[in-house]
């Protein structure tokens, strides 16, 4: 049958049109003539959903084990919520969270800066500077990030001064002593920088080899240079790649920063050590703790969700697609 | 007096691996001349196209573009390769148009364009910004000028692609399978394009399988197999009266 589906009808299509429509589904063309489409009833449709009595049951019983739960922890009174509720807000205790904020955000930031500068070596053309990176990555993925800290602390022991003057024992134009320049933040800050670049860089290298080579070459034709290549065309799209893991080590870095209680870091986790160690009330400070980890845990999946947006430019088609395919978990399908 | 012409090709050897894709190959584009390259997948007819900017290195053969050796410089009779930055500078002047188009997904159709100028000839932002809207107009995508890639039809973004390498004012264009990959139904609005190209005097080079594009618009055709030049001449002619039995059957199996 000869039914124009875009366009205006022709003559022969108009006087067709009333056949077309008796075939159904031929006559969703629509066009000016769907509204006039005066007579065809609308079949609306409201089914009734089959039965679904799993669902009720497992609610019934994940709602039972959560008052239970509930109920266990509200009336224990080893718990001392009145304890919990003092500290939350304690000055020391939110000075430990500005630490551990600073920590994460710093040793992030470093982090990346050279994991994006070891991923371009990784992938240069000079064997150097390849070697240089592939040894950096080997030796702080080798060795365990506790054992990293507690070096960085002690690293006085091995190089008690550092300067700046001629090597190999000539004259010196500064000098410092390893105990004032290492604080336990500063050391904290080395280890969890330097440790956390090595992992960036995976994660960079990864992003960079993720985009199109002919998104090079096309940049290439245009007389870009290595540096622009990089700079306007592959960065930008790899952190599309980049962004998800990154969100990933920095929630990770939240928490990993309390490894820094070995070493004395003043963070989250070792003034309410302090605390506790004090007023023996372990389980309520460790409580207390908690919930700001998770807090700032939550606000940083948040910041993430929005990060990811930003380099989602051009890609409008993808994250329709990932709704689309979420949706049935997202509504709890069938 | 016969002009020096747009591109020379001379002797063009390049293996990759055990494969050698080009055994040999010589070959003159005149300025504003049309050269369209056939011949089956594999014949290495691309990759010629490739060295013409060095997106390949030869392993020997010279390229010449508008006199310049391509990727060496010739000094006390030794061949000396070219710096990054050099090279650079040769590719600024040859447009190159890829059969995937290789549009940069992050940046909408006007900024694609506006790319080359903004980050390679340091233009400002708002000459880039009207140049390559006068390029759109040209290529008849002024009304798609904020869509990023994604939203264009495959046509479209071949047509994006073609706008941006002119952005830089080249004075040859390389077309590699320019539609190979559009839907039978969007050839037409690309090739429409770079018959006006022609037409305006651009010196192309198009590998092709667009028979009736080689015809029209070619002004020599060069039918290459297994790495050599089979046959060459007139578009016309050569298409009309196919000498070679190779060039007989691929026509064959194209049309």
């Amino acid at each position: 049958m000869a039914v124009s589906r875009t366009g205006d009808p022709t003559p022969a299509d108009r006087t067709r049109a009333p056949e077309a429509r008796l075939s159904g589904p031929a006559s969703r063309a629509g066009g000016p003539e769907a509204e006039t489409r005066a007579g065809e009833p609308e079949l609306a449709i409201k089914a009734v959903r089959p039965p679904r009595p799993g669902r009720w049951l497992t609610a019934g019983l994940a709602t039972l084990f959560l008052v239970w739960l509930a109920y266990t922890i509200i009336v224990n009174e080893n718990l001392h919520w009145d304890v919990i509720a003092a500290f939350l807000l304690d000055g020391r205790i939110l000075g430990g969270l500005w630490v551990t904020i600073q920590l994460t955000v710093l040793s992030m930031a470093i982090g990346l800066v050279l994991g994006v500068l070891a991923a371009v070596m990784q992938l240069s053309g000079n064997p150097v500077l390849r070697y240089a990176s592939a040894l950096y990555t080997w030796f702080f993925r080798g060795t365990p990030l506790l054992v990293q800290l507690i070096f960085w602390f002690n690293i006085g022991l091995v190089f008690p001064t550092f300067g700046v003057g001629v090597p190999f024992g000539g004259p010196k134009l500064i000098e410092l002593q390893a105990n004032e320049l290492i604080t336990p933040f500063t050391a904290a800050l080395l280890g969890l920088a330097i440790n956390e670049g090595a992992y960036m860089a995976e994660i960079v290298r990864a992003g960079i080899r993720s985009v199109d080579p002919g998104q090079r070459e096309a940049a290439e034709s245009l007389g870009m240079s290595h540096r622009q290549v990089l700079r306007r065309v592959v960065l930008p799209q790899a952190m599309r790649v980049i962004i998800p893991p990154t969100g990933n080590q920095f929630i990770s870095m939240l928490k990993t920063t309390s490894m820094v209680s070995v070493i004395a870091g003043a963070e989250l986790l070792t003034v309410s050590q302090r605390i506790y160690l004090g007023n023996f009330e372990v389980i309520a400070l460790l409580i207390v703790a908690s919930v700001w980890y998770v807090v700032l845990t939550t606000l940083a999946t948040i910041g993430q969700h929005y990060v990811e947006k930003r380099f989602e430019r051009g890609h409008h088609a993808l994250p329709a697609r990932i709704r689309r395919n979420l949706r049935p978990f997202a509504r709890g399908g069938a | 007096m016969m002009a020096e012409p747009m591109v020379k090709i001379r002797s063009v050897r390049k293996r990759f691996g055990p494969l050698e894709v080009l055994k040999g190959i010589s070959l003159d584009v005149l300025a504003g001349g049309v050269v369209c390259v056939v011949g089956p997948s594999g014949s290495g007819k691309s990759t010629l196209l490739r060295c013409v900017n060095r997106l390949e290195t030869l392993d020997s053969g010279r390229i010449w573009v508008d006199g310049d050796l391509i990727g060496y410089r010739e000094q006390d009779e030794k061949l000396h390769m070219l710096r990054p930055a050099e090279l650079s500078r040769q590719r600024q002047d040859i447009g190159m148009v890829f059969q995937r188009f290789h549009l940069f997904p992050h940046r909408t159709a006007l900024e694609n364009v506006m790319e080359g100028p903004v980050t390679v000839k340091r233009a400002s932002k708002a000459e880039a910004r009207q140049r390559a809207a006068e390029l759109l107009e040209r290529v008849g995508l002024a009304d798609r000028a904020h869509h990023y890639p994604a939203q264009l039809s495959g046509g479209q973004q071949q047509r994006v692609a073609i706008a941006r390498s002119l952005a830089m004012s080249p004075k040859l264009m390389l077309f590699d399978e320019p539609t190979s990959a559009l839907d039978p139904e969007l050839v037409q609005e690309v090739l429409a394009v770079m018959r006006d190209l022609a037409g305006s005097g651009m010196t192309m080079m198009v590998v092709t399988h667009e028979m009736g594009f080689a015809r029209e618009v070619g002004d020599h055709l060069v039918f290459i197999d297994g790495g050599v030049i089979v046959e060459q001449g007139h578009p016309r002619e050569v298409l009309a009266d196919p000498r070679h039995e190779r060039f007989r059957t691929f026509l064959g199996q194209v049309r």
